[in-house]
């Protein structure tokens, strides 16, 4: 054991010292990452006009609520925001609680062939879902599902990422013991899972519950396929305000602020949680 | 209490079915024990089998048939599908376009996600905020990110040429020109997700322990060298994680390319398809010329192809963050 000499412990000491242009490179970063937001909304609050100058105004306009307005009067809009909030809401309460079950199943019970299904169902995390499309739409035409909502409810009701992600929490948050004493208790298998497990696998299920419903709500493709223009979800309808041979940008950058705005507050609000749940996913994955 | 804590030391392995008790009850609570599982279990089968299995079973069954949407007879041709899609320059024009376009969004990204993991694992002030701050493009749709920056990098009127043209160079023509084209949606992709690799890079950065950096410093190792033979190495997992993800997204890109056509609604991915990738080929064959037996035979394609970069990725990954000498 060497004992540092004084500049190796001044070297030591400013390991992991942050210097200013790290505070102005972050600031760069953070800034670009508004910037788009910021511009559209720019564009949205006044008229087409804006698009022409060489050197826009950097302040927002009067106009906005005039062309949000609009957004409502071209596209059934508060028809789609009701499907998102149907679709996203229905999605994320099924996939946090049929992830939690199998989750606690996977972390605390005992079964025949647990380890092999667990395996196959972190494999099929590779699987990418999208390309299923077609026969996806094929199934859905069939059974007459296609353009109402359970076809872009059912395929999403629950998903790999989360029984993986519950299961990890569920073997750290829930002694044995517990469970062990709840069945001395005489308790059912589904109490045990409902009074036990549940409580304390809130923290993980809550963080889920912010992604699924982010993914959900930003979900394109399969409900583009699926849905129809009369019955659409926010996403499809800001589509079908770009759609013509004229775009009018006040109009669909008013569509994307109106659609933009709820999700930001969510994320502003739970900002925090969802940083620590994406960096303890990635610790422990 | 205590004869729980007693009963819970006895068995701290596993959940065992109590002592058996005489009756109808005993005969249920074993039922619950052996079948429960199994029912937790079951939605996630049920659900990956109606939408993960089948439907991949059952393309490679479609892509075997010359079926137009709305056929219930299609007639079975075999290969024939595959045949013509080999053949298809549109198909291979596609494809070089997506690997182009995922090139030039992946590699900056996880370079530049690297670099800001360990800007923000100095200990700054206001870590959590910084942390939320990067983290903002995740949160936004990306039909509104497409109709954004297809606004943003407009040939006419768009505010990016409009700063090439103040600082004195020319426009580019972000559409019609090929390669722009691929750089102005790979710029899309990097802006929403680049801030999500670096906190996923962070975390596990966060895991390596001080005392490996400071016995390295003792030995004289600089900060080039310390990051180069003791982050890097111990990243290596989670580097194959983010490249694998996005190896699986960047290969399936359909919503910002669709979004960036001067034709709005249009599936062409540009006048000469210059960026139109291989899932909007799918698309544009699927629904918008109901040829379903053709676009199935894309659809497998493109997932041997991604498995096949995946698995490349993975042995390069490894590769380039493994320590001459130790085995991790």
């Amino acid at each position: 054991m060497t004992t540092l000499t004084g500049n190796l412990r001044a070297r030591a000491g400013r390991l992991g010292k942050p210097r200013k242009a790290t505070y102005w490179v972050l600031a760069v970063f953070v800034l670009g990452s508004l910037f788009p937001f910021y511009w559209s909304f720019l564009v949205a609050s006044r008229d087409n006009g804006i698009l022409t100058e060489r050197v826009p105004p950097l302040l927002p306009g009067g106009n906005f609520f005039a062309n949000a307005a609009r957004v409502f009067d071209t596209v059934p809009f508060w028809k789609a925001l009701a499907n998102s909030v149907i679709v996203s809401g229905t999605v994320t309460l099924t996939t946090v609680l049929f992830s939690s079950l199998a989750g606690f199943a996977f972390a605390k019970l005992r079964f025949r062939g647990r380890n092999g299904l667990f395996v196959f169902i972190v494999v099929t995390l590779a699987v990418p879902t999208q390309l299923g499309i077609i026969p996806l739409f094929i199934a859905m035409s069939k059974l007459g599902w296609a353009g109402g909502l359970q076809s872009v409810i059912v395929p999403n009701l629950v998903t790999a990422f989360g029984v993986f992600w519950m299961r990890q929490y569920t073997v750290d948050a829930v002694p044995y013991e517990l469970i062990e004493a709840a069945r001395v208790d005489g308790c059912s298998m589904i109490r045990i899972f409902w009074n036990v497990c549940l409580p304390a696998v809130r923290p993980a299920a809550a963080i889920l519950a912010m992604f699924t419903f982010m993914m959900s709500w930003n979900d394109f493709l399969w409900p583009l396929v699926v849905l129809n223009v009369g019955n659409p979800t926010v996403q499809v309808a800001l589509e079908k305000l770009q759609s013509g041979y004229y775009v009018d940008y006040s109009l669909v950058l008013a569509g994307t602020t109106l659609a933009t705005i709820p999700i930001l507050i969510v994320f502003l609000l739970l900002g925090r949680q969802i940083v620590a749940g994406i960096m303890q996913g990635a610790v422990k994955g | 209490m205590t004869v729980t804590d007693k009963l819970a030391a006895d068995h701290p392995a596993e959940v065992r079915t109590p002592a058996p008790r005489p009756g109808w009850r005993d005969r249920l609570a074993r039922w619950d024990v052996k079948a429960s599982p199994y029912l937790y279990v079951a939605p996630f089968f049920l659900v990956f089998g109606v939408v993960g299995l089948f439907p991949l079973l059952y393309t490679a069954y479609v892509s075997l048939f010359h079926w137009k949407a709305g056929d219930d007879n299609p007639d079975f041709i075999g290969l024939d599908n595959f045949k013509e899609l080999f053949a298809d320059a549109q198909f291979w024009h596609a494809l070089e376009n997506t690997v182009s376009i995922f090139l030039l969004s992946s590699i900056p990204q996880i370079i530049i996600a690297i670099g800001l993991a360990a800007l923000l694992t100095t200990g700054i002030r206001g870590a959590t905020g910084w942390r939320v701050g990067i983290l903002l493009p995740y949160a936004a749709s990306l039909v509104a990110l497409g109709i954004i920056f297809a606004n943003l990098f407009g040939p006419k009127y768009g505010l990016v040429n409009g700063l090439l043209q103040t600082i004195g160079l020319s426009p580019v023509d972000w559409q019609a020109n090929r390669l722009a084209s691929h750089v102005a949606i790979a710029i899309m992709v990097n802006w929403r997700w680049t801030g999500y690799n670096a906190l996923i890079v962070l975390a596990a950065m966060q895991a390596i322990p001080r005392e490996l950096h400071e016995a390295a410093l003792i030995d004289g190792a600089g900060s080039v060298r310390r990051f180069r033979h003791i982050t890097l190495p111990l990243l290596k997992p989670t580097l194959i994680f983010v490249t694998i993800t996005s190896t699986i997204g960047g290969l399936q890109i359909f919503t910002e390319p669709k979004l960036f056509d001067a034709m709005p609604g249009s599936n062409n991915g540009g006048s000469t398809h210059q960026f139109q990738t291989v899932t909007l080929y799918l698309y544009q064959t699927a629904f918008e010329n109901f040829d379903l037996g053709y676009a199935s035979a894309i659809a497998w394609l493109l997932f041997l192809i991604i498995v096949v970069i995946a698995l490349v990725n993975y042995l390069l990954t490894g590769r380039l963050a493994r320590t001459p000498g130790r085995k991790k």
